[in-house]
């Protein structure tokens, strides 16, 4: 059982459960004002790919993260607005936003890059180690050549909690999932409120797809996500509905895949292991890990008519 | 007196209705005014006028001597109209500060949830809403959510205060507190419009009465100058019974036998502790008693619900104890629950599918696992028919009707199966006093016809006027028995809260 005093293990799933907890994170916010989002995969498609493909047409990986984040929360505001204006049914939505990007993002590869895909000269993020708590041993691996969306992942799990229960804005977008009606004789703009909890969710969940393509790598694969919009929901789910509740959740998952890798050199079948992560989310929605409340007018439009 | 707000010739059309057609208001200052009218008469759409939620075709609105226009609820509330909807406008996520403060929150971008709780603490003082800031909403009862109502249009500075059925949802305890809340607000130069179609309440708290009846203001009133019969008279329209004429009962033989019986609820609370009884064929059994005191255990226990811990049921001299609810249906008990739209009816099923709900399964409505439509729908009429249900068209969904038809439609379906024991529990919660008479006759046709009635009720009234002998129930014991003609509401009163019947009726008697 050394491997679970390996610094690096520890380090690894920290960097895992990034692209976990930025889209759960983004969930939280958009279910949070009552709308259920299940396009975080999708989203999440979106962001990697505009985040190289624009890093690799300008010369600079900041650029590309922010016209992935654009892009993202581009898509989430047409998801938005089918949702709330419209009134369409949140699920079925959700997925077609999901096979719409999976699609239209193979499609651009092909076309735009060809058969070679993204070009490997394209500018990545930069890591970063954090001088004074990098030379702490041990704990120093958390801080010591991480990309630097890790930092900014860990300051937006803070900042988001702060924003949700300790902000005017955020107790009235919390108002707005629960009892829209109650919201509004109370004055507060229903859907205005609503478009801000999906389109912020939606630039979080791009963030996660960057952290994929232009964190971790400098390329965008076909499908590259490999489900972990979806994980990303059961982390939401699991943490309750919290920004700090999915960030421990997305820990958690993390470190399945982690431990996973890990394994792997000790000649455990690689794909039995990447199950596990599967696996916990299967448990983790399954209620078994504790029941948990979702907002009470999660996925219910709302119309002042009635 | 100077007027406050005043309503002038209000008109209010929808495709089909007029629902307000000529409404006429004057609310003084200080006083608490007092709008009447069975469902439908047009009270809600007048509220939800003078709150912005409708705009009116003609007429106007004036508030302190001005002409007012409300385009939505924020425009009301900014002028100074409070609400307190029937159903509550709350988020039970939330704590009580939360939702009291919610679109007005102290604070720049930090929410100061500490100053929030620190107002609204002052404003309950000075109101006299005594209330937990801190709690969580879903944690308080119905009556302390009300009060949290009260407090967030106080919060937004509410001149005037419109209570819309306030009562409905309240306990007789709940019920004196919100008035003496009202009293106070009254005392404190808040007017209050109070919206009830209870003719004992609002004689209990208005100083002056408007009647509604089809949409129209009848009379305005002072309150000491009504009698009930003329209340009750101007909001029907016509002359009403409002205790019903009943001739003695003529009990037969033991129907239902209950035997010391134990019953624990769904968190495995002990709530009927050794109740016994016994009801006769033709005789109606009351049971009183204050809302949570084990009379849903006991009649759900009775129905086969919930599982009977201990003692026995015997039911028409057979041993039922252990017998499945369906089992039970069978051998002749019919149930009329408490909540007609959860329990008892399924809204978006049409009246011919609901008439058969219990007996779908049976010839002539189905065989081999397919249903006949045109012998359900024959079935249907017959049972509309017989038992007034308006509109008469089966294809409606239930969901359309009103509650007084709703409940038609249930009683219509139980008592149709020819029952020996009939349990109708709260029958005529949330009727008016027009629907209120139907079902009291019909309660007493079918007692006259031979059948033993289980009446549980919250209303010591509907008790007193319907039973023929009266149980009541305190924390899941049966602390009295008493003859239903010669039982006051003291003698009840007292033991609901307890005492035995030996001290009550020394109490009364003396």
């Amino acid at each position: 059982m050394n491997i679970l005093t390996n610094a690096q293990l520890w380090a690894s799933t920290l960097a895992m459960a990034v692209p976990l907890a930025l889209p759960a994170i983004g969930g939280t916010f958009s279910e949070r004002t009552g709308v259920v989002n299940i396009a975080m995969e999708g989203i999440m498609l979106m962001g990697a790919f505009f985040g190289v493909a624009f890093s690799y047409w300008t010369g600079s990986a900041w650029v590309g993260l922010l016209c992935g984040l654009i892009m993202g929360g581009l898509l989430s505001a047409v998801f938005a607005w089918a949702a709330i204006r419209l009134a369409a049914d949140q699920v079925v939505l959700g997925m077609a936003i999901n096979i719409f990007a999976a699609g239209l993002t193979a499609f651009l590869l092909d076309t735009i890059f060809g058969f070679g895909g993204t070009p490997p000269q394209t500018p990545q993020l930069p890591t970063l180690s954090i001088p004074v708590l990098s030379s702490i041993p041990f704990i120093g691996a958390f801080f010591t050549n991480q990309s630097v969306l890790v930092y900014v992942m860990l300051v937006i799990v803070v900042l988001s909690h702060w924003f949700l229960f300790h902000t005017r804005i955020g107790l009235r977008m919390r108002s707005v999932g629960e009892n829209p009606l109650a919201a509004d004789t109370a004055g507060l703009n229903v859907w205005r409120l609503r478009y801000a909890g999906v389109i912020i969710g939606g630039v979080l969940s791009a963030l996660g797809g960057v952290y994929l393509s232009l964190g971790i790598l400098n390329s965008f694969d076909v499908n590259m996500t490999n489900g972990r919009g979806y994980i990303a929901l059961a982390a939401m789910i699991f943490g309750k509905w919290t920004p700090l509740g999915s960030f421990a959740a997305s820990l958690l998952f993390g470190f399945a895949t982690a431990l996973g890798i890990a394994l792997q050199n000790h000649g455990i079948s690689a794909n039995l292991l990447g199950m596990l992560p599967y696996l916990l989310t299967i448990l983790a929605l399954a209620g078994l890990v504790g029941r948990s409340k979702a907002p009470a007018a999660d996925g219910i439009p709302y119309n002042p008519q009635r | 007196m100077t007027s406050f707000l005043e309503v002038v010739d209000l008109v209010k059309h929808f495709p089909g209705v007029k629902a307000n057609d000529g409404v006429n208001l004057t609310l003084h200052k200080g006083e608490v005014h007092s709008i009447l009218g069975e469902n439908g008469a047009g009270k809600s759409t007048l509220m939800k006028l003078i709150y912005g939620l409708y705009q009116p075709d003609s007429g106007e609105i004036r508030l302190e001597g001005k002409p007012v226009k409300f385009h939505s609820p924020r425009d009301a509330i900014r002028a100074g109209i409070g609400m307190v909807h029937q159903h509550f406008m709350l988020i039970p996520a939330l704590t009580v500060a939360d939702n009291i403060v919610l679109g007005d929150e102290p604070g720049g971008i930090t929410y100061k949830r500490a100053e929030a709780e620190k107002k609204v603490r002052e404003l309950s003082e000075k109101y006299r809403l005594e209330v937990d800031p801190s709690a969580k909403v879903e944690q308080l009862s119905v009556g302390l959510q009300q009060r949290v109502e009260i407090l967030k249009a106080l919060y937004r500075k509410a001149k005037v205060l419109i209570l819309d059925e306030p009562t409905a949802v309240l306990t007789p305890q709940e019920t004196e507190e919100l008035f003496s809340v009202v009293r106070h607000l009254k005392s404190q130069g808040i007017p209050v419009l109070f919206i009830s179609h209870k003719l004992d309440e609002v004689r209990a708290i208005a100083d002056r009465v408007t009647v509604m009846r089809a949409g129209k203001t009848v009379e305005t009133l002072p309150i000491g100058d009504a009698t009930p019969q003329q209340l009750a008279n101007l909001m029907v329209g016509r002359e009403v019974v409002l205790r019903v004429e009943k001739t003695k009962a003529n009990p037969g033989e033991v129907i239902l036998d209950v035997q010391q019986l134990r019953v624990n609820d769904t968190a495995r609370r002990e709530k009927v502790r050794n109740v016994s009884f016994q009801i006769r064929a033709g005789e109606i059994f009351g049971i009183a008693g204050i809302d949570g005191n084990g009379q849903t255990e006991l009649v759900d226990a009775i129905a086969g619900l919930l599982p009977i811990v201990g003692g026995r049921l015997r039911f028409l001299g057979r041993d039922i104890t252990r017998l499945s609810t369906a089992e039970r249906t069978k051998a002749g008990i019919a149930y009329v629950p408490q909540d007609r739209q959860l329990d008892g009816l399924v809204l978006d099923f049409t009246l011919t599918e609901n008439a058969i709900l219990r007996d779908f399964k049976r010839k002539p409505f189905s065989k081999g696992g397919i249903l006949f439509h045109k012998p359900a729908k024959t079935y249907a009429e017959r049972l509309i028919n017989l038992f007034d249900v308006r509109p008469r068209d089966v294809n409606r969904h239930a969901g359309d009707l009103s509650g007084g038809n709703q409940q038609k439609v249930i009683l219509a379906r139980e008592v149709s199966r020819e029952p020996h024991l009939l349990i109708a529990v709260q029958p005529t919660r949330g009727l008016d006093v027009g629907a209120i008479e139907g079902i009291h006759k019909q309660l007493l046709r079918l007692r006259d016809e031979g059948k033993a009635i289980l009446l549980v009720s919250l209303e010591l009234d509907e008790i007193l006027s319907l039973s023929d002998r009266i149980g009541v129930i305190h924390s899941g014991e049966m602390v009295g028995i008493v003859p239903g003609e010669s039982a006051t509401r003291e003698q009840l009163g007292l033991l609901m809260t307890g005492v035995t019947n030996g001290e009550a009726t020394e109490v009364t008697t003396r």
